[in-house]
């Protein structure tokens, strides 16, 4: 059995399908945290209810990480809050109205796609059938979360 | 500040008081012929136009503004890699207000994000055409009193014609409209307009590819031309372009106060034979873009 430790302050990112974590590493831009923050990836451990999952723990200030994304990404992922070595909260995740730098527009002819320095967004235009379109060109996002 | 992107940047009380403001134009003329004086429109056009840059500087010009641009990407800044954000941070200095057309769809929304003057948008690629439509609905309003209560076929090509899908976008928000959307199953208009404007907001239409099969039920007919520049492939171009074309014969199977129009230029789908019947508005639909165009200077200028 592996033994990760507990946090002091940051964020436990449970129940996230498993090999999906490195995704939400990416997504999340983990790689972009400061030195002094600690991740701890737990990748294909055992769960009662998924029968295999990934973990995530960051070792950080709580308001380093956005997580609005996730709930693009999974929304059925668990998001425990960690202040002073106790969970704070469990936040629960919903879509979120708009996406930033984290899918990029396939539609050739979207000024996105040649436009230097711009922000890749996508709004949430139907809740109900979860669908994401470019800001730009209005092309549907259909690509796999 | 505003910028008009889509015709749904204005509500529709807003659309009817530009509508009203191009109606008194129309009327009066002179009384607007010096409105702009000591203004600059600067029409940006990345890709050629005939038709929507100059009724754009005939507006200007017809209000004692001037002009000034370019009509082609290549003889701009761009043909040397310059990015739309910094085109316009610059033309911002020279200008009071900016037109612009561009391939890249959104682009003018970008160009609006870092302008200091209001932009509109005067086509972007296959996606949105607002200027074109305020055109079409003062058009009809003009010659039918109101927008009401009618059955208009959209045919041609309607997955890349971009002045369908702002036409559908704006025609929604009227009561009583029904839609005939005609054209090649290639061509049809593309699922976000269906999906998030026709099917989600339960409005009536549906999809056929046969023209005479509907004609006499149609109130307005909006013909499209088949554009070459939207399509990838040569011969996919060159086999849906001729797909409706409108003669005498088949205008024959229309109601007598039946419009055609067309957002112009054609090329051959419709037949110069039409012309010259007096239900064939898409000539008096190129005058009133004037119109229409003059009142969105004046409007977005806050001149009014």
């Amino acid at each position: 059995m592996l033994n990760i430790s507990g946090i002091h302050e940051g964020f436990v990112l449970d129940h996230i399908k498993a090999g999906e974590s490195m995704t939400i590493y990416r997504d999340l831009h983990l790689d972009n945290l400061g030195s002094d923050c600690t991740i701890a990836m737990i990748m294909n451990a055992k769960s009662n209810k998924m029968g295999r999952k990934d973990i995530i723990k960051i070792e950080c200030p709580i308001e380093s990480v956005d997580l609005d994304i996730l709930g693009f990404i999974d929304h059925n992922i668990t998001c425990n809050i960690v202040k002073d070595d106790v969970i704070v909260e469990k936040r629960a995740l919903s879509l979120p109205h708009e996406i930033k730098n984290v899918i990029s527009c396939k539609n050739p002819r979207c000024i996105s796609t040649v436009e230097q320095e711009l922000d890749q967004i996508f709004i949430l235009t139907d809740e109900e059938n979860e669908v994401y379109r470019c800001k730009y060109c209005e092309e549907k996002y259909t690509g796999t979360k | 500040m505003r910028h008009l992107m889509s015709p749904l940047d204005f509500s529709r009380e807003e659309l009817e008081q530009l509508m009203d403001l191009a109606d008194d134009i129309k009327n009066h003329p002179d009384s607007y012929s010096e409105k702009c004086h000591g203004k600059k429109l600067a029409t940006c056009f990345y890709e050629p136009s005939t038709r929507t840059r100059l009724s754009f500087e005939a507006a200007m010009l017809n209000l004692g503004g001037s002009v000034l641009g370019f009509s082609s990407a290549d003889s701009s800044s761009a043909s040397k890699g310059e990015s739309v954000s910094d085109t316009i941070r610059v033309i911002s200095s020279y200008a009071d207000i900016c037109a612009m057309r561009h391939p890249k769809e959104g682009a003018p929304l970008v160009a609006s994000q870092r302008s200091r003057i209001p932009v509109i948008n005067a086509g972007d690629g296959g996606h949105q055409h607002p200027t074109q439509t305020l055109t079409d609905l003062f058009t009809i309003r003009s010659l039918r009193g109101e927008i009401k209560d009618l059955t208009i076929g959209l045919c041609g090509d309607l997955k890349f014609g971009r002045t369908v899908h702002s036409l559908i976008n704006a025609l929604v928000r009227y009561p009583g409209i029904k839609f005939v959307l005609i054209s090649p199953e290639e061509l049809r208009v593309p699922e976000y307009i269906r999906e998030d404007v026709l099917d989600k907001k339960g409005y009536e239409y549906k999809e056929v590819d046969s023209l005479d099969d509907v004609m006499g039920e149609l109130d307005i007919l909006y013909m499209t031309r088949v554009q070459r520049e939207r399509f990838f492939n040569e011969e996919d171009y060159i086999r849906l372009k001729d797909f409706f074309i409108l003669t005498p014969e088949k205008m024959q199977l229309a109601k007598k106060d039946m419009m055609v129009l067309h957002p112009l230029p054609r090329v051959n789908e419709i037949s110069v034979d039409v012309d010259d019947d007096p239900r064939a508005m898409y000539f008096t639909q190129a005058q009133y873009g004037v119109y229409v165009r003059m009142a969105l200077i004046l409007t977005l200028l806050e001149l009014v």
